[in-house]
């Protein structure tokens, strides 16, 4: 029936429409202020970023932020989640549920209760105290030692953010069939080649979207670091937000947010590459 | 999850809007200050009761309140009926034509007796009057009494000076093993006005025209030593009464609305006292919060009587009294019956504007939209100097590049302590 060749267009155009108005547009509008002062073109915004005493520093705690979180966040879900799938049912929906509530957490709240872990009258530091391990707080939050400064962030956005990894590898876990498993295992196959041979190519496709998730999630990384850190750990949004909130400079502001839509879009494009799934190990 | 922040805060800035669309409605009181939640419900239970007529008052945070008012001239569409703010909120408001005339306002105000300097401030360098004087707070110290019997030999609370208080930090620093210096060094502290209002004038006398001169190259070598012996924390602090009712630091500076919870809870610990001096006098900042309308407001004779009210001296002694970190701008007896703390940053807060070798230092004026920009240009100078310890001369040579390259662009003319210029502030 010709009638019907034009009715998916129909259904999708509410969808559509929205994403023009509340992505599109606002990307464009960015776009514009990042590129344009008073009307005319210029590339100044992103010179005086580039410029910035902030910038390098920025760039690459983010993307060793992204490099060291996100592999042990797939790794971690992995684990639990294979767990998960060995555990009787009712075992397995209640760990489910107590491993998932990081994810019902805001970013902020996360962020403060890291906080009062890590400050210096913070919990980690009456605990020790308390231990007698340690006479004087350490400071574990300072710009004078990057390194504890970054492990703590690196922790909380672990802690934060393994849910939601582990929740897409649950379920490419459960959809693949028990019996492949078992067929292996007839053949005499170990438990680590049925993983690296059956299991791990089959959850591919569920592999590859959890990564793209949680990668572009990581270089918009901000409240968590904000409150561990503020500016003694710049990130690419939380620079954005500076310039925004603290110099009102829109312009600089937007740059930022450009280059971390750029690095979102390459490694996005990166992983379809790398992880190519074919087209019948889709799901369906 | 910017978007979701970014959500939140249209999600916080529709629900006031949309609640007053319709019925009867109450004048909407905008405001930067008065923010923590013990104050503005404060404001909204005591302060503001007396006031005749219905009154919402929504404390934001400053991005949003310049977005907002922004917003609303855009869009031709008004709520907002009177915006509380500190001086460095009104500027870029003033620049966008946000603001309405309050020379009316004035006219029928002048007998409160509000100080010439402050309306001068209040005019925006323009020819109206666009804020009305509300309140006034400056940046004084607070230290903890268990640190008072490491003062260095010789040095008193209300004259110690800069050398002094690094000595001080070293003290304690050897007594404790603990760096128990503190300041407001964080993503949303005030440190960007020690350096202009405290640092800079004391050794200098100015805060742009010498900016990279001899002195300010000795000063920063000295600040530099200090450091040694400050809180590591620093860099997260924003107000400093919360690491010093926790212990971490004994010894701060900051504003005295973030200084006084400490002092209201536990007068007994603490001390508040002005200042130090440096080689050219004691540099200390007068902070200004105003009054202003936007135009096209809804009911203006409302917006008018609050402001009215709000500068009565009885009003004024009242928030003082209840809220504390802020002090009159109007003839008013304090009377007796103010709490110890709040007394003792009365105390500390006129000795320092008092004491002889002051150097009082203004708000920039003129810079319009540049403000955060001259902002940027001390709190880099800090960060690469004395957090990342590069060498002074060099970034002082570049930093003052950057300053110059700003006053040129606002053409914002010297303000105290700097002499006055012709045309914009040099920076020698």
């Amino acid at each position: 029936m010709p009638r019907r060749r034009w009715l998916p267009y129909l259904l999708i155009l509410p969808s559509v429409v929205f994403f023009a108005l509340f992505f599109v547009n606002p990307l464009v509008q960015a776009i514009l202020l990042a590129v344009q002062d008073g009307g005319a073109w210029t590339l100044d915004r992103f010179r005086q970023m580039g410029l910035d005493l902030y910038f390098p520093e920025a760039v690459r705690n983010t993307l060793a932020l992204t490099a060291v979180v996100v592999p042990v966040q797939l790794v971690l879900a992995l684990g639990l989640g294979l767990l998960l799938g060995a555990l009787p049912r009712g075992g397995r929906d209640a760990f489910l549920y107590i491993w998932t509530i990081p994810l019902g957490v805001s970013d902020l709240a996360a962020g403060i209760a890291w906080l009062a872990i890590f400050t210096e009258r913070g919990y980690l530091n009456s605990v020790l105290g308390a231990l007698g391990l340690m006479e004087v707080p350490r400071l574990w939050l300072g710009y004078h030692d990057p390194v504890s400064l970054f492990v703590a962030v690196a922790l909380a956005e672990v802690w934060r953010a393994t849910a939601i990894v582990l929740v897409i590898l649950v379920s490419g876990l459960q959809i693949i069939p028990r019996e492949l498993g078992e067929a292996a295992e007839v053949f005499g196959a170990s438990p680590w080649q049925r993983l690296r041979r059956v299991t791990l190519p089959l959850l591919r496709p569920s592999i590859q979207t959890a990564l793209m998730l949680r990668t572009v999630l990581a270089f918009e990384v901000f409240a968590v670091v904000q409150t561990l850190a503020g500016r003694n750990l710049p990130v690419l949004a939380s620079e954005a937000y500076t310039w925004y909130g603290s110099f009102r400079n829109p312009g600089v502001a937007a740059s930022y947010g450009l280059v971390i839509l750029g690095l979102s879009a390459a490694t996005t494009l990166l992983y379809l590459q790398l992880l190519k799934v074919r087209p019948e190990a889709r799901p369906s | 999850m910017v978007s979701l922040v970014s959500a939140l805060a249209v999600a916080a800035l529709a629900v006031p809007a949309l609640a007053g669309a319709g019925g009867s409605q109450p004048l909407i009181f905008l405001s930067t200050q008065l923010r923590p939640i013990e104050e503005a419900q404060k404001m909204r239970d005591t302060v503001l009761r007396g006031y005749v007529g219905a009154v919402e008052f929504i404390p934001v945070e400053p991005v949003p309140f310049v977005d907002r008012v922004l917003a609303e001239q855009r869009a031709g569409r008004f709520s907002i009926g009177v915006l509380g703010g500190v001086h460095g909120d009104f500027p870029a408001l003033a620049e966008a034509g946000a603001l309405d005339s309050l020379d009316d306002v004035l006219a029928a105000l002048r007998s409160r007796g509000f100080p010439e300097s402050f309306l001068k401030l209040g005019r925006l360098g323009t020819d109206h009057q666009r804020y009305i004087p509300w309140m006034q707070a400056t940046y004084i110290m607070v230290a903890n009494r268990q640190a008072l019997p490491y003062l260095p030999d010789g040095a008193s609370l209300s004259s110690l000076t800069y050398d002094q208080l690094r000595q001080w930090g070293q003290n304690l620093y050897e007594a404790t093993g603990r760096r128990l210096l503190g300041f407001p060094a964080g993503p949303t502290g005030l440190m960007h006005r020690f350096f202009q209002g405290y640092l800079y004038p004391s050794y200098t006398a100015s805060v742009v025209t010498e900016f990279r001169s001899a002195q300010a190259e000795a000063m920063w070598e000295a600040f530099r030593q200090l450091w040694a012996y400050v809180n590591p924390q620093s860099t997260s602090y924003a107000f400093m009464q919360e690491p010093l009712l926790a212990g971490e630091v004994w010894v701060a500076w900051d504003h005295t609305a973030r200084l006084i919870d400490a002092l209201r809870q536990r007068p007994d610990d603490f001390v508040a006292f002005p200042a130090p001096v440096g080689p050219a006098g004691r540099g200390f900042m007068p902070v200004l919060a105003g009054l202003a309308i936007p135009k096209g407001a809804p009911d203006r004779a409302a917006a008018v009587s609050l402001i009215d009210y709000l500068t009565r001296p009885e009003t004024q002694v009242t928030l003082l009294q209840e809220i504390g970190g802020f002090f009159p701008v109007v003839e008013a007896s304090l009377g007796s019956s103010l709490p110890a703390g709040v007394r003792m940053a009365a105390e500390a807060v006129s000795a320092q504007a008092a004491s002889p070798e002051a150097v009082p230092s203004l708000l920039p004026v003129g810079l319009g939209t540049l403000d955060g920009e001259f902002n940027r240009v001390y709190l880099d100078t800090f960060t690469r100097i004395v957090l990342r310890n590069q060498p002074v001369r060099p970034v002082l040579d570049q930093q003052a590049e950057a300053l110059r390259r700003i006053m040129q662009q606002s053409g914002a003319p010297c303000w105290p302590p700097d002499q006055p210029s012709d045309g914009a502030c040099p920076v020698q």
